[in-house]
């Protein structure tokens, strides 16, 4: 039964500003209150620095939750990641970039192993992508024998913790800021500018019309899969900078990415989301994590604050679509 | 005002946003008798019926059930009142029996346990005021039964319930003819029962064999109505009566018709038996048949979704293997779905997007999302103006749309990818009257064009006025082939294999 | 306005049906696999009566957890909460009693009074906010685990020797846990198959819309599930607390009771969908995950190459069902 409405213009009314970028101003806001200090740019450009990886992890999530699946399995990849490239450069600084050419292609294996057990033998994302995350965990254990060894090189290192100095009016630079604007700026493209991005859009929204549409839509959501992993990649080589090699560096990350994508009003279950809100929703996650530590709450309260977090923006969401009329 | 009527609907008033799709419509039913309610697909009776089971709520006009003032705000204050509707989309659970769906929400229970034996008897005894309620056993799961059975088990479901207005939205449209008699039985069964029957059709030898009396809709309101059987040509009179001439689009003139685009011979599938087509470059040809006669498989086949396992395909003389839609794509084939919601659209995206999904699915991957070796986005904003989408802006979500402008846009999808073959199902589904001519007049553009235009409809005034050729399908199989300017009535007896009985 | 056409649910030919007798030939399979892994290497001492008991004996916080996920899964919801709560649940108890036998029964009604609490909060947050139950529940799995880490570090408490019977107390000389497990797996069974909530369980599962015009409370069924799905978590709890003698944090997690718990459920033949399966086919599930548990000690893998190898399975038993379907899965 299709009730028929014709356009009015008070439908359009759909706020294009993500509530994201307001509640982000205000907690930045909440932050120099108890910290003047963050206007300073080593304040606000560490900030940065610590929050690249969840951004560029989130933004990569990101693609995979507007198909209309979820990516659990990146958690552990960054372990893998971390651990792994402490295994294979074995302290020798001259190993970085093959290292590092190696971990992508195991992040393109990932992907791709996710996309296709989920297109093909047609497994819930959600229980292939934990698969995936148990298998990568033990394959940890078994590569490091539970207990890894070995140092990151600097030369690794240098992703994640180094800062361009003496810059005029910044002063200082991050490298992984870099790499968040550049990673940043590419899934930003991609999604919003491309074939493939209208595509993802497409196959998230709805599947079945996207096929007879004549949408290639396993080859998209592979393809969605195989980012996503890659945008992990990326994440443990700026974590490895500054994080120690241990066998958990990456576990929660996959519920933070989620949690990021949320609340830069990505929808469960495909069909909409944005690049640059999603990034802002990891900022505004990490820039929550910064204001309990100034309030000096211990560790575990940021998973209650998370999990509250993100069934409180996926109810909001669910409910500004139903106002909406669907 | 008649006092046994157990309904009395009068002056009934419904608009959606942009249609009126009811306008002072009265109708009663009385215990006992069957009313049909007949009338093209858009009149209104589906509104109507909604109305009467709380699913809408009327915009003005009043409901009397026994005589005093009923207003439904939920589906099953109507269900509770007496009032059972058995839609063609049947509410059955599939993987639940027969006993476990008729008592569905309402088990009977002794000492807090389900009390499955008492409920099984129940179910046999409803079962068994019809003759098709022997062969149904109460345990055996629904998803196992056949149409029909599915059915006669929605009717006993009514019963149990202890209904006193059933209405049967086009019960006949998946039947066999033998089905089709044991379901008149059934509807005779109930009428001796002292149920009031409204039964909704549009086929004039289901009122003829039933009805007590007949209301003729059109355009939402009462065209016509009968208190005893007319004759057949004044129902149907008053169900069109409008002008078929600007209606429909004209007919292909013969210089139109070109050289076959696509033929088929022999096609087989799981579904399809010995399929032969011949269709030619500017020309519509409507495939007509009932429920389950296999038009939606040869659209799936044609277009690789399903596709044949044997037979030869030739697309404008060269043999094609289809096997997956894209495919059929790059062969020059599209598809218009008939659920418009479940397979033609991206509700979420924009008009635009829509329009521009399947130019997008066959160009480069990354490169930009405005312009490809197809169209670009202000050839695909004039295309749409072209075909007067009414839409705010491009950009606006296409869900907001009506369902005449989003199926336009579906078409605009395959304008640019000039398909030689256009495959429509039910092109006018959910679709208002004046939305409806003009994508009447969109198909005759195309083929006027030179595409080869497959219509597959299971409206049969559509399928007579809009087709250049017919096909009727029965079973899986093509059984007859009709030109311009045949009768419904023929069409339904190629569709019912039961050609020499009266209309 | 439209007509409707009729999709009818087309007839399916009775008779074999694929998906009845997957479980049983997967236990059939994974029972041929245990001989001949046994036999062929040599070690024919496994295959006892008390072996198979053992066998059984080691996934029984499992089997809990997934009579619970069944509910859950059956009304087409899912629980990714209860490895945390099992967490939790066990620590409650293990602290409260604190060696003390007079605390038992103060500790386990403490414990089942959190799980209730979970359960509905899970459901609440489910029907009345709409919001996506994986979400949910692993927004609710966060909290959980976060609030536990604020307290505790490592194992706390202790279990009095009078609760370790629940995990290693005999009766008739049967393992009492063994027994317990098989007596709720009956009763759940009993609750499914013979009360209105289970047939409620069944009808929301299948169709919400048809329950929700059929006069059934959709909203309560599904907490209702949720409920009975947290519950059993807490008696997982409680079981693990009892084998462990204590609580600690992370045993749940470490189990990776809610992805093991979903494994079972669909090896078990219910269809994540919701609306058709049942509690036999989880039991037999749980019968083949302990199996190939067996299979792996019997043939002396390696514990990490060993928690590879079930990462791989839990997905191959999903695909085993899902494969073969044409619907396009997210």
């Amino acid at each position: 039964m299709s009730v028929q409405a014709v356009s009015e213009p008070r439908m359009r009314k759909f706020p294009k500003i993500s509530p994201v970028y307001f509640i982000l101003a205000a907690l930045i806001a909440a932050i120099i209150l108890n910290n003047p200090s963050f206007v300073e740019p080593t304040g606000y450009m560490n900030f940065l620095k610590r929050a690249a990886p969840l951004a560029i992890l989130a933004a990569g999530q990101l693609y995979v939750i507007v198909s209309g699946g979820f990516d659990l399995s990146v958690g552990s990849l960054i372990t893998l990641v971390v651990v792994g490239s402490s295994m294979l450069s074995n302290n020798d600084p001259a190993s970085t970039w093959w290292v590092i050419t190696v971990m992508l292609g195991i992040g393109i294996a990932v992907g791709l192993i996710n996309g296709l057990v989920v297109c093909y033998l047609k497994v819930p994302s959600l229980i292939a992508t934990l698969g995936m995350m148990i298998t990568l965990n033990g394959f940890v254990f078994m590569w490091s024998g539970g207990a890894p060894r070995g140092y990151l090189p600097d030369t690794f290192r240098f992703f994640g913790r180094v800062s361009i100095m003496d810059i005029p009016v910044i002063r200082m630079l991050p490298i992984a800021l870099i790499v968040l604007v550049v990673v940043g700026l590419l899934l930003y493209w991609l999604m919003h500018r491309t074939n493939l991005g209208r595509m993802i859009h497409a196959v998230g929204d709805n599947p079945r019309a996207a096929q007879l549409a004549g949408v290639p839509i396993n080859r998209v959501r592979i393809i969605a899969f195989v980012i996503s992993s890659l945008s992990a990649v990326v994440t443990g080589i700026l974590l490895g900078g500054y994080a120690g090699v241990s066998t958990d560096v990456g576990s929660g990350y996959e519920l933070q990415a989620i949690t990021a994508a949320v609340l830069g009003g990505a929808q469960l279950l495909g069909g909409r989301g944005s690049v640059p809100a999603t990034i802002a929703g990891a900022l505004t996650l990490a820039a929550i994590f910064t204001l309990l530590n100034f309030l000096g709450l211990p560790q575990p309260v940021r998973q209650v604050v998370q999990g509250t977090i993100l069934i409180f923006a996926v109810a909001f969401t669910m409910f500004r679509r139903n106002r909406n009329g669907q | 005002m008649n006092e046994n009527s157990i309904i009395e609907m009068s002056s009934i008033g419904k608009r959606f946003p942009g249609v009126t799709a009811l306008d002072g419509v009265s109708f009663t039913c009385r215990g006992g008798e069957v009313h049909a309610l007949v009338g093209e697909n858009g009149a209104g009776k589906s509104t109507l019926i909604k109305i009467l089971a709380g699913v809408y709520r009327p915009d003005s006009g009043t409901i009397l059930l026994h005589g005093e003032p009923a207003e439904f705000r939920h589906p099953l204050e109507a269900l509770k009142a007496g009032i059972s509707v058995i839609y063609q989309e049947f509410s059955l659970l599939p993987d639940r029996t027969v006993t476990q769906n008729i008592f569905l929400g309402r088990e009977m229970t002794r000492a807090g346990f389900l009390d499955n034996a008492a409920m099984r008897s129940e179910t046999r005894r409803a079962l068994d005021l019809f003759k098709a309620g022997r062969r149904i056993d109460p345990d055996s799961l629904v998803a196992d039964l056949d149409v029909a059975s599915q059915q006669m088990v929605e009717i006993a479901k009514a019963i149990a319930l202890g209904a006193k207005v059933l209405v049967m939205d086009e019960p006949t449209a998946a039947l066999n003819d033998a089905e089709c008699d044991e379901l008149f039985e059934t509807v005779d069964a109930l009428r001796d029962h002292g149920t009031a029957v409204i039964y909704i059709t549009h086929r004039m030898r289901e009122v003829a064999r039933l009805a007590d009396r007949i209301t003729v809709l059109k355009d939402g309101k009462v065209a016509a109505s009968f208190d005893s059987l007319p004759d057949p040509g004044e129902v149907v009179k008053a169900m069109v009566g409008r002008d078929i001439e600007t209606f429909y689009a004209p007919a292909a003139t013969p210089e139109e018709i070109g050289a076959p685009v696509l033929s088929i011979s022999a096609g087989e599938n799981d579904v399809l038996h010995n399929i032969d087509l011949d269709l030619h470059a500017g020309e519509i040809l409507g495939i007509a048949g009932v429920q389950g006669a296999g038009r939606v498989a040869l659209a799936m086949a044609i277009f690789g979704d399903r596709p044949f396992t044997a037979g030869t395909v030739n697309l404008q003389g060269a043999e094609v293997h289809v096997t997956h839609p894209r495919e059929a794509i790059r062969a020059g084939i599209g598809l218009v779905p008939g659920d418009r919601k479940g397979e033609g659209l991206v509700l979420m995206q924009s008009v635009r997007d829509n329009g521009m999904l399947s130019p997008r699915a066959f160009a480069d991957l990354f490169s930009s999302r405005n312009s490809n070796k197809f169209t670009n986005q202000s050839q695909m904003d004039r295309l749409l103006d072209g075909m007067e989408v009414k839409s705010a802006s491009y950009e606006q979500d296409i869900r907001f749309l009506s369902g005449g402008n989003q199926q336009k846009v579906i078409v605009a999808r395959w304008l640019a990818l000039k398909p030689k073959v256009l495959i429509f199902v039910e092109p006018t589904r959910g679709i208002d009257v004046k939305a409806k001519a003009a994508i009447y007049h969109l198909m005759r553009d195309l083929a006027r064009r030179g595409t080869g235009i497959i219509m597959i409809s299971s409206d049969l005034p559509e399928i007579v006025g809009a087709a250049d050729r017919v096909l009727v399908m029965r079973e899986g199989r093509i059984v007859a082939e009709h030109r311009r300017g045949v009768g419904e009535t023929e069409i339904m007896l190629d569709a019912t294999g039961e050609a020499g009985a009266a209309a | 306005m439209s007509e409707v056409t009729a999709q009818p649910a087309p007839a399916r030919p009775s008779g074999f049906r694929f998906e009845y007798w997957a479980p049983a030939l997967l236990l059939i399979c994974a029972v041929v696999i245990y001989v001949l892994a046994c036999v062929l290497t040599g070690q024919t001492q496994y295959l006892t009566w008390s072996n198979l008991l053992a066998v059984l004996g080691r996934s029984i916080a499992l089997g809990i957890t997934a009579v619970g996920q069944t509910f859950a899964i059956l009304v087409a919801s899912i629980d990714l909460s209860v490895a945390s709560l099992i967490s939790a649940t066990a620590v409650l108890a293990s602290v409260l009693m604190d060696g003390n036998p007079a605390m038992i029964p103060l500790a386990i009604a403490a414990a089942l009074t959190l799980g209730a609490i979970v359960g509905l909060v899970n459901g609440v947050i489910i029907t009345r906010l709409d919001v996506n139950p994986l979400i949910a529940t692993l927004g609710m799995s966060l909290i959980i685990q976060g609030c536990l880490s604020a307290f505790v570090s490592n194992f706390a408490g202790s279990v009095p020797e009078e609760f370790q019977f629940f995990a290693y107390g005999n009766v008739a000389g049967l393992p009492f846990a063994v027994l317990f497990f098989l007596a709720l797996s009956l009763l759940a069974f009993l609750t499914l198959r013979f009360t209105k909530f289970g047939s409620n369980i069944y009808s929301v599962g299948g169709n919400r819309d048809a329950a929700r015009f059929a006069g059934i409370s959709t909203s309560r069924v599904i907490v209702g599930a949720h409920v009975i799905c947290s519950l059993c978590a807490t008696v997982a709890g409680l079981y693990l607390a009892s084998r462990l003698r204590s609580g600690a944090p992370w045993i749940g997690s470490d189990g990776v009771y809610d992805l093991e718990s979903i494994a079972v459920v669909v090896i078990g033949g219910t269809i994540l969908a919701g609306g058709r399966g049942g509690i036999w086919g989880t039991v037999g599930g749980v019968v083949i995950f302990s199996l190939i548990d067996s299979i792996f000690n019997v043939l002396g893998v390696d514990a990490f190459a060993k928690q590879v190898l079930r990462g791989m399975i839990i997905v191959a038993a999903v695909g085993f069902y899902a494969a073969r379907s044409r619907r396009i899965v997210a």
